[in-house]
């Protein structure tokens, strides 16, 4: 039973039934990252799915951007508690950067450059559930937002849409990435509110 | 899962600023540079929560302290920062966090750099130290915007009298104190050059402020040197509240 905060009235959002649980609305697009920024230059961008001892898939920035794309509005739930409503960005389905692989494996630990990591079921990366995305409401992705490219999975919290990808390694069995190591949730669904590793 | 704590005493930091002392009977203990949820409920069941970093040292008492600035257009700021009495209960979660915390088992060199309130976590690494007596040297860059925004004063103001291995640089962006030598602007090359430590002392740093602020002072460090992996940063949203 919640202890009544004396004389607190609150703020309700107009939206609040888009929101899930213990998050509130935000206009802005805050930042949230581990260390510096990296900047990664085109030329020496690559993306690179393996299964742990081999390369499956490659790409550089031509190959990848030649693959077709698409434009998507979603909403992003950050797990220190904002949440942002109706978001635009362009991407490459995983659904396309998957089609023509066939693997047995039921998990990825998704990479980025500085050496970032993020557990996600590939089932949650398929059927237009997830896309790497390299423009935001028209623009390039700014690199404090993840640009050149960042993973977007929306449906789980933000820190699972990890910025400045650079691959992902197919697992047979769940392990934790970073944050995952360090106190957060495995899957992190907004909408159960699996924040924190204590929560169901 | 929400622990209760009760507000045990309030100081003001600043003219928009205060922190709040709370005693968690249940409380675990924490490490320098963990936050901790903080809910509010209104009489009809609607909740806030937000997050603060705690600005105390692990202690044997349960107690701990948050500060928290007051954001014009806040939804909990405002009441932490002028309903909030002596007595009150508090709903809080945590601690949380474990990247951004130093330990007093780290013997390296520790860079802090702090804009604004970015200062929380960085002054609990700084007692944290004291408390349990490490002889880490630490050196803190903090950025204000003029000399009355400077939080934790007198603690701050001390500390190098007391402890000759902790030093404090200040940095305006709008106005100095009276011949202050460096005219008010932001952290630079040349402020990083003097005022932190070398990077072939492999320090480890902790950077926290607002977005933009982080940004740049982490984008310094790591241009004069420093490994990105041991530059560790938290960055407040644009709209100010820890996030």
């Amino acid at each position: 039973m919640a202890v009544i905060s004396r004389g607190f009235t609150g703020r309700r959002a107009p939206e609040a039934g888009k929101l899930p649980p213990g998050q509130y609305l935000t206009a802005t697009f805050p930042v949230l990252s581990a260390g510096p920024t990296p900047h990664i230059s085109l030329d020496r961008w690559e993306f690179k799915i393996d299964d742990g001892t081999q390369v499956l898939r490659r790409w550089d920035w031509k190959s990848f951007r030649s693959l077709p794309t698409e434009t998507f509005t979603t909403d992003l739930h950050c797990v220190t508690r904002w949440s942002k409503l109706g978001t635009r960005w362009e991407g490459v389905s995983l659904d396309t950067m998957f089609a023509d692989l066939k693997t047995d494996e039921s998990y990825a630990l998704v990479r980025s450059y500085g050496d970032y990591t993020t557990n996600v079921p590939l089932k949650d990366l398929m059927n237009h559930q997830a896309w790497i995305a390299f423009r935001f409401e028209g623009e390039d992705l700014a690199p404090e937002h993840g640009g050149p490219a960042r993973l977007l999975v929306p449906h789980l919290y933000l820190w699972k849409s990890a910025k400045w990808v650079r691959g992902m390694t197919l697992m047979r069995e769940d392990k934790p990435g970073f944050w995952e190591s360090l106190g957060y949730h495995m899957y992190g669904d907004p909408w159960r509110e699996q924040r924190y590793s204590g929560d169901e | 899962m929400w622990r209760l704590g009760t507000v045990v005493a309030l100081r003001d930091e600043t003219a928009t600023a205060r922190t709040i002392m709370l005693e968690i009977p249940d409380w675990p203990g924490h490490a320098a540079g963990q936050h901790v949820d903080v809910r509010l409920t209104a009489s009809d069941g609607y909740s806030a929560v937000r997050s603060y970093s705690i600005a105390s040292a692990p202690s044997v008492e349960r107690r701990i302290e948050i500060s928290v600035e007051r954001l014009p257009d806040g939804e909990v700021s405002p009441y932490l920062t002028r309903e909030l009495a002596v007595g009150d209960r508090l709903e809080l979660r945590g601690p949380i966090g474990g990247w951004f915390v130093w330990r007093p088992r780290q013997t390296e060199p520790i860079q802090l750099i702090a804009g604004g309130s970015g200062i929380v976590p960085l002054m609990a690494m700084i007692r944290s130290r004291a408390a349990a007596g490490s002889t880490a040297p630490f050196r803190l860059l903090y950025s204000v915007r003029e000399p009355g925004s400077v939080w934790y004063r007198d603690e701050l103001r001390s500390l190098p009298e007391r402890n000759h291995s902790v030093s404090v640089t200040y940095a305006y962006t709008r106005a100095t104190p009276k011949d202050w030598p460096r005219p008010a602007g932001r952290i630079d090359t040349a402020l990083i050059a003097s005022a932190t430590w070398p990077s072939n002392l492999a320090p480890t740093c902790y950077v926290c402020g607002p977005t933009s602020f982080v940004e740049s002072a982490a984008g310094l460090l790591s241009g004069t040197g420093n490994n990105p992996a041991k530059i560790k940063t938290e960055r407040f949203g644009p709209t100010g509240d820890r996030q």
